[in-house]
């Protein structure tokens, strides 16, 4: 049986139709695939497979292929149903607006009594069925909310949409010179466009963003009593089940490690930068990453127990504090609804007293509400975050939802984690030129450890051939060249005279020596990721003051603290004691942005204002933030920054643009002077000039973008 | 004025196949992948939308 697997592959680089092909071929070739099809819109491949087996190795086929890869969650399909139904639902309402307006030209060209009427009744038989089929969206959002004892805009949209149907059939029936099908089907036209935008926009990044999810413990390969493996799910994991941990594999649920030496990197876990070397006996969380030899483990939480599980739970606690705000459509329509039901109310009652003619009261209150009808109201918001969000994902920046948008342009404090948000999270050298370095490097070629890889990526030039290399798990490496014995790793291991061995260094430190005779030190320090001061300065002209929340020692935050002139930071924090902090900001009327990637930021970013994540941060944490950027600098935050408070300026001003509109419509629909025509008329010309407004945000962009070629900044420093 | 009775028909039926044209190729998943497809067309060995 073929199945979708627990994840499509989202492949950022493929680009071309070369590419399709070659991604395709690549990942057919695998055994157990039955079927890989590439998408060059998603960037990513929907790959089927046999049931019953492990994963393909999909993600090391791509990268053989020369392709980066993630692992998605394969969810995709089913969040598409929603948007499907609105497209159609869309597809709908603009089928019978165009065929109802064509009725209607005709009727308003002057046709014939009898010709009218049946006009009417025809437009009246096409717009019933879709009222009922798309205006449902709106109906169902309408009464639920009325249900939990709150309005939204789509209240008034649904009374509005009703009453105009009813009292258009009303007329048509008695053969009435004006029925307002048109205005019904159009609203419901333009009105299902600024849905369809705003739940297209939420879903691809929401896809985007999960579909960035890692390989990370979706399995774990079982040692069984009979001393069978098997690759069994994270969920099937039980406490006391024996589990072989490769190396390069992080740790799937919280376990003691039973025997094997190696190194690990617990920097996504607890914001420790300096790998540490994994004993026996060591508790390690989910989530710790094997760096350099297989490990025997013996879990000692199921998933649902462990440090990972904990995390979530303290994530949802968080998140009810910011489930208060309420969106800008939906405050807007709290004071919108009842001024427009009241406004129809008092136009009915006042011709009706003063006419005493009831039908031409109804008629005219039916005006006022199709009017004051939030066509525009309802376009204004999601427009320009659909704009919005496009900006953004030019700058690698994906947007969760709307209402992220609008919490960021409120934001005052950045609150940054250290590790691996201001920093790589990952060790490099710290001195330029240190000697006998081509030598460390061809030995720190064959390791994983981090402080090996950055030996190695720091020469460029040849390395002397150097044979019998072996790694012993959490010392070093050890080869030979010629008669010698070299050795690369832990100073008390590489040397043999103590006094050589350095006293604690602020830095991290490994040893090159020739037998036992020392060579060289080499110190190592987590770099600023490029752009950090960049950033931090941006967010000061922009009036935002940045603080730093670490789970790292006092020292290394304190170093990386003076770097950027960031003042305010605390370190040795707990993933409580960050939450801690934000709640004290918050309580002190600060409206926060947390920038962290690690589990342990990962409640503190749902108990920020709002959050952002990098794009190699923690799956638990990715899924919490509202924004996620793909690219290397910190200069993303700025940038969303003033893109988001760019859109609420446009927001503002659209809802100024509507609100005018109605100002200027209402007393003439009260006075009883609006005609279906002049409400079909009036009804674009406020949507187009919303649309209009909105796309300024772009204009603007291109605009800068061009000064900025004319006048180029000074380049940012790559490594500050 | 009898013209009516074919030409509304005719119209109405116009519009429906066009809606009906868009429900299908919208089903039918021709819209999942507007880049691809036009680079497909460049491949030999395979035609037919996205299954």
């Amino acid at each position: 049986m073929n199945r979708h697997g627990p994840g499509t592959p989202s492949v950022p680089g493929i680009h071309c139709g070369g590419c399709l092909r070659k991604v395709e071929q690549a990942l057919s070739q695998l055994e157990a695939v039955a079927e890989a099809r590439a998408n060059l819109t998603t960037r990513s491949v929907i790959v089927r497979w046999t049931d019953g087996v492990p994963p393909p190795a999909m993600i090391e086929a791509l990268a053989e292929a020369g392709h980066a890869a993630h692992l998605g969650d394969g969810n995709a399909p089913d969040a598409d149903k929603t948007q499907a139904d609105l497209v159609r639902a869309l597809a709908v309402a603009g089928f019978a607006a165009s065929n109802i307006m064509l009725f209607s030209v005709s009727v308003w060209a002057g046709a014939g009594e009898s010709l009218r009427t049946l006009f009417h009744a025809l437009s009246a038989l096409i717009a019933l069925p879709v009222l009922i089929y798309s205006g449902r969206v709106f109906y169902r959002s309408a009464w639920s909310a009325l249900r939990h004892g709150r309005t939204n805009m789509d209240v008034p949209v649904s009374i509005g949409l009703t009453l105009a149907f009813a009292m258009s059939l009303y007329d048509t029936i008695h053969g009435g010179p004006h029925a307002y099908f048109d205005a019904v089907t159009m609203l419901l036209f333009f009105l299902l466009v600024g849905r369809t935008l705003d739940h297209a926009m939420r879903s691809r990044a929401r896809q985007a963003v999960s579909d960035l999810a890692r390989l990370t413990a979706h399995g774990a390969m079982v040692e069984q009593k009979d001393g069978s493996q098997a690759y069994l799910p994270v969920d099937e994991l039980r406490p006391g089940m024996t589990i072989l941990l490769a190396a390069g594999e992080r740790v799937p649920v919280d376990a003691r490690i039973l025997c094997g030496a190696s190194d690990l990197d617990r920097s996504l876990v607890t914001g420790e930068s300096a790998p540490q070397p994994a004993t026996p006996g060591m508790i390690v969380e989910a989530g710790t990453l094997n760096l350099t030899a297989p490990l025997r483990l013996e879990t000692s939480a199921a998933a649902g127990e462990s440090f990972l599980a904990e995390m979530t739970r303290m994530m949802v606690a968080a998140e009810a504090g910011r489930s208060r705000y309420r969106r800008l459509a939906d405050r807007a329509a709290a004071l919108y609804a009842p001024l427009v039901h009241s406004a129809a109310l008092l136009a009915f009652l006042g011709w009706a007293l003063a006419s005493g003619d009831i039908h031409r009261a109804a008629v005219i209150a039916v005006a006022v509400l199709i009017i004051t009808c939030p066509c525009a109201l309802g376009l204004a918001v999601p427009i320009v975050q659909v704009v919005a969000a496009r900006r953004m994902f030019e700058q690698g920046i994906m947007m969760r939802d709307g209402a992220g948008l609008e919490r960021l342009a409120d934001v005052d404090t950045v609150v940054f984690d250290k590790t691996g948000t201001l920093t790589w999270g990952r060790p490099q050298l710290r001195q330029p030129s240190v000697p006998h370095l081509g030598l460390a490097a061809a030995l720190a070629a064959h390791s994983r450890h981090p402080h090996a890889r950055a030996l190695a990526e720091a020469w460029q030039g040849p390395a002397p051939a150097i044979i019998d290399v072996r790694e012993i798990a959490g010392r070093g490496i050890e080869g030979r060249l010629g008669p010698d014995i070299i050795r690369l790793g832990r100073p008390d291991w590489a040397l043999d005279r103590p006094e050589d061995i350095p006293a604690s260094a602020p830095f991290p430190c490994t040893s090159l020596s020739r037998n036992g005779a020392l060579l060289a030190h080499y110190h190592f320090d987590d770099c600023l990721r490029p752009g950090a001061r960049a950033a931090i300065r941006a967010l000061t002209d922009q009036g935002c003051a940045s603080v730093i929340l670490s789970g790292d020692h006092a020292a290394a935050v304190a170093r990386t603290a003076a770097q950027l002139d960031v003042t305010q930071f605390e370190a040795d924090l707990l993933p409580a004691g960050k939450v801690q902090r934000l709640e004290a900001l918050a309580a002190a009327g600060r409206r926060t942005l947390m920038v962290g990637d690690g589990l342990n930021d990962a409640p503190a970013l749902a108990a920020a204002h709002v959050s952002m994540a990098p794009s190699d941060a923690a799956d638990v944490g990715r899924q919490a933030a509202d924004f996620v950027f793909l690219r290397a600098p910190l200069g993303a935050v700025p940038c969303a920054l003033s893109i988001a408070r760019r859109a609420k300026t446009l927001i503002r001003q659209n809802f100024a643009l509507a609100v005018l509109y109605n100002a200027i419509a209402l007393p003439f629909a009260v006075a009883g002077l609006v005609t279906p025509l002049a409400a079909a008329l009036a009804m674009s010309a406020s949507s187009l000039a919303v649309v209009a407004n909105a796309l300024r945000l772009n204009a603007n962009a291109a605009r800068r973008d061009r000064m900025a070629r004319k006048h180029p900044q000074p380049a940012v420093r790559f490594a500050e | 004025m009898s013209i009516l009775l074919y030409l509304i028909p005719i119209s109405f039926l116009l519009g429906a196949a066009g809606l009906a044209a868009f429900l299908w190729s919208f089903r039918s998943g021709q819209y999942q992948d507007l880049d691809g497809a036009a680079e497909r067309v460049l491949f030999e060995d395979e035609d037919g939308p996205a299954g």
